[in-house]
């Protein structure tokens, strides 16, 4: 019992800076994977791993002008993120090009420009920590900001739902009865950059999209429907949070890449024996049913 | 007799400034039934989509009369049906025009979307993914969401396409309860038979309007012929239509427009 005590909750009761860690990270759970499960079903999969690196010169900017703190340079990366994210969303809307090689084309130009501004000033390291990001670390603004853009994040996604769904399965026929399936697309990358930059004080700019993107890939091997995908893929980010952070703990392990780690291994569990993984549809049963 | 539910008025319609509907003037009467012919590339889906509002025109107007709710089945389906939805989440989206974005779905909802899963022959399909149906249960499944949509003006693209005789039956008969409930309904169809059996008007397309009225009479052999004589390509080199050319469309004699409610409508375009 002792020991049990000592691997699970000791860390977060005796550390204020776990704590700190597994607020933060629960929180960011919360909003980032069900917009993980919709990147999922609308094909825009790499979409978030390409708006990570969007975000980085906004995030640089604000560390060349400001050094290390994370207002100026969530505000930075919100900015730089935005910009990728209407851009290339109005590029794929109005014009013949579509939403894939608009997004490359703009998250790359988007990345060459940070990649520019660090070397600027600073050093690997410096780079490193905006890569890598610092859960161990989170202060009061911090966590404030994460807890604002998870409470955002989840009333849009309460009132868009169902123009979220609609714009998801049939555009055409959403476009038919409502002039709501331009602005939702919107919101919705509006959305994908906001939980990105919330990702990127805990986890950094690449390991954030893991969060958003592991869970919500594996919860689809379990079920059928958008809205317990949604919910399950919170429940795996929140698990591999608290697995993450207790490896991390004990094994003295990087935060960031123990929680990743931790959904990349229920995704790959969840491959395999998911009610929709590969046991279950290979191992077809010998005998089938007349109707 | 019936008041107008769609008026164009001298309406064209395309892409890049090459015309797929080329001036075309008319009024579909409120509770009519029409089917729209013509060859691949002579309009009728971008008529379609012209009445609905996704395609803005070129030139002149497309009006549906104020209060008439428009569902519209469209040929190529954006339906992504690797979306994770069961039959009754698509078939629930018909709802929309009733409650909106933020409206509560109420039981007679749920009822109005079961009645009309059986009306297509879908019962029991209620939880069934959307990636396990046929084509032709698919497209049952799309009528059944345009019976919850409870629209006044119905336009459907090519629906029998790929679809069995049974299920073409069936969807005839929901059709033709639609005409019987007074909605306006279009039906781009192919098949000249069948139009000829059950469509009370028809619309012979070839970029231009060749003959609007009675189906069979729409559907004689001198406007089918005069129909296939068009040229689906564009020409780059082609003059720009003015005004005086479009004035020539509407009097040159050319085109024999029969309608039946609206006959001096389409011959006041070009004014």
């Amino acid at each position: 019992m002792d020991a049990m005590y000592q691997a699970l909750l000791a860390p977060f009761i005796d550390f204020a800076f776990m704590q700190r860690a597994l607020a933060g990270s629960l929180l960011l759970s919360l909003a980032s994977c069900p917009v993980g499960v919709f990147l999922m079903v609308r094909r825009m999969s790499l979409t978030g791993d390409a708006m990570a690196h969007g975000i980085l010169p906004g995030a640089a900017a604000g560390f060349l002008l400001f050094g290390l703190q994370i207002v100026p340079m969530t505000i930075g990366g919100l900015i730089a993120g935005m910009v990728v994210a209407l851009g290339s969303g109005a590029v794929a809307r109005f014009t013949v090009q579509k939403e894939d090689a608009s997004m490359a084309a703009f998250y790359l130009i988007s990345l060459a420009v940070g990649v520019l501004i660090v070397s600027l000033r600073g050093s690997s390291v410096d780079l490193m920590h905006v890569l890598f990001g610092t859960v161990l670390a989170l202060n009061d603004a911090a966590l404030t900001l994460i807890g604002l853009i998870s409470v955002v994040t989840l009333v849009a996604l309460a009132i868009f739902w169902r123009a979220l769904v609609a714009e998801c399965m049939d555009p055409l026929f959403l476009r038919s009865v409502s002039k709501l399936g331009t602005p939702v697309h919107f919101i919705f990358l509006a959305l994908v950059v906001l939980n990105l930059v919330g990702g990127f004080q805990a986890l950094g700019t690449l390991l954030s999209v893991g969060l958003m993107m592991l869970p919500a890939a594996a919860a689809r091997f379990w079920t059928v429907r958008v809205e317990p995908m949604c919910l399950l893929a919170t429940a795996i980010g929140m698990s591999s949070c608290v697995s993450g952070l207790l490896l991390s703990y004990h094994f003295s392990l990087p935060s960031g890449p123990a929680i990743i780690l931790s959904a990349g291994v229920v995704y790959l569990a969840s491959i395999l024996i998911g009610s929709r993984g590969v046991l279950s549809t290979r191992n077809r049963p010998s005998r089938h049913r007349t109707a | 007799m019936a008041e107008a539910c769609i008026t164009f008025s001298d309406l064209t319609l395309g892409y890049n400034n090459h015309p797929a509907v080329h001036h075309l003037t008319g009024t579909v009467a409120k509770g009519s039934l029409t089917a729209i012919v013509g060859a691949n590339g002579s309009g009728k889906s971008t008529l379609m989509k012209g009445i609905v509002g996704v395609l803005k025109p070129i030139s002149g107007k497309v009006a549906v009369k104020s209060g008439n709710r428009i569902a519209y089945l469209p040929q190529q389906s954006e339906l992504d049906r690797s979306f994770p939805a069961r039959v009754v989440d698509l078939v629930s989206l018909g709802l929309w025009p009733r409650r909106g974005l933020l409206g509560r779905y109420r039981p007679e909802d749920c009822d109005a979307v079961s009645r009309a899963l059986v009306a297509v022959g879908l019962a029991g399909f209620e939880k069934r993914p959307i990636d396990t149906l046929s084509g032709g249960q698919l497209q049952r499944a799309l009528f059944a969401r345009v019976l919850v949509q409870d629209a006044d003006l119905i336009l459907l693209d090519e629906p029998f396409n790929a679809i069995d005789m049974k299920t073409l039956s069936d969807l005839i008969a929901l059709i033709k309860r639609w005409h019987q409930e007074s909605r306006t309904i279009l039906v781009v169809a192919h098949d000249f038979d069948l139009v000829r059996e059950h469509f009370p008007q028809a619309l012979l397309l070839a970029r231009q309007p060749v003959a609007w009225g009675d189906a069979r009479k729409t559907l004689a052999p001198e406007n089918l012929l005069r129909a296939r004589q068009f040229h689906e390509a564009w020409d780059e080199t082609a003059p720009w239509c003015g005004p005086d050319d479009a004035h020539s469309h509407h009097h040159d004699g050319e085109h024999h427009h029969h309608h039946d409610h609206a006959p001096d409508a389409i011959h006041k375009g070009a004014a």
